[in-house]
């Protein structure tokens, strides 16, 4: 169980070979990644900011949550901080639980959870040269209601 | 009573300060005064409702006491994944 922030970046397929043993029935990762269109504007690149140590413990608890709640065998998340380029992967999530029912409920739980309430932030850079803080504007649609998805 | 604590910005915050952390002689009482005080000082647009306090790497209501040596950090609304 362990939620990562990292500045390198992430490789799936070294991860993995650490996930699971022979009690496990079910295996579900999540991959987000760096996308060229947001609220329909065109997207260049990203960069995240992270308070570290917070965000791995507040990380922590909700894979904590997660295996509560999900009865899941592991939880693992890593998650960039730095510049990505477009197709980059920011988050990678795995669960695992001995059947597919909690593993996926588990991982829908971890992703929405990590967005709201990891200190994690987001500036993109747009294609007209402007950029922004996602969920930070001051006025606009964004301010009352939910930040964009991501 | 005087004290000094460490206050550290990050994104839009740390943007519009300038810089990510400093140090910062104080009479707050409160995080909230403490917040207020900074951000009449340096033009913050995000009213304290949508920032949240950690004090020594842990949430904390924005009530809670500040104290000689404190790390503070203020924390815009987050955006990971």
């Amino acid at each position: 169980m362990e939620f990562r922030v990292t500045g390198q970046k992430i490789d799936p397929a070294q991860l993995i070979l650490a996930i699971g043993d022979t009690r496990v029935g079910a295996c579900v990762t999540f991959e987000g990644r760096v996308r060229r269109q947001n609220e329909g504007r065109s997207v260049l690149s990203l960069d995240y900011e992270a308070f570290k140590p917070l965000a791995e413990k507040e990380g922590q608890r909700i894979l904590e949550e997660a295996r509560q709640k999900f009865g899941v065998l592991d939880a693992v998340c890593v998650h960039r901080t730095g510049s990505l380029k477009l197709g980059d992967l920011a988050v990678w999530i795995a669960i695992t639980a001995e059947h597919r029912g909690a593993a996926f409920d588990a991982c829908r739980y971890v992703i929405d959870e990590a967005k709201a309430r990891v200190p994690i932030w987001k500036k993109e850079h747009y294609g007209d040269g402007s950029t922004e803080w996602i969920n930070c504007a001051t006025r606009g649609p964004g301010v009352s209601g939910p930040g964009p998805a991501g | 009573m005087n004290k000094s604590v460490s206050v550290s910005y990050y994104a839009i915050l740390r943007e519009q300060r300038g810089l990510g952390t400093e140090e910062v002689p104080t009479m707050a009482v409160t995080a909230s005064d403490l917040y207020e005080e900074l951000r009449a000082r340096h033009g913050f647009t995000l009213p304290a409702s949508r920032v949240r306090v950690a004090v020594n790497d842990d949430f904390q209501p924005w009530g809670v006491a500040v104290e000689d040596g404190d790390r503070i950090a203020f924390l815009p609304p987050v955006a990971g994944g």
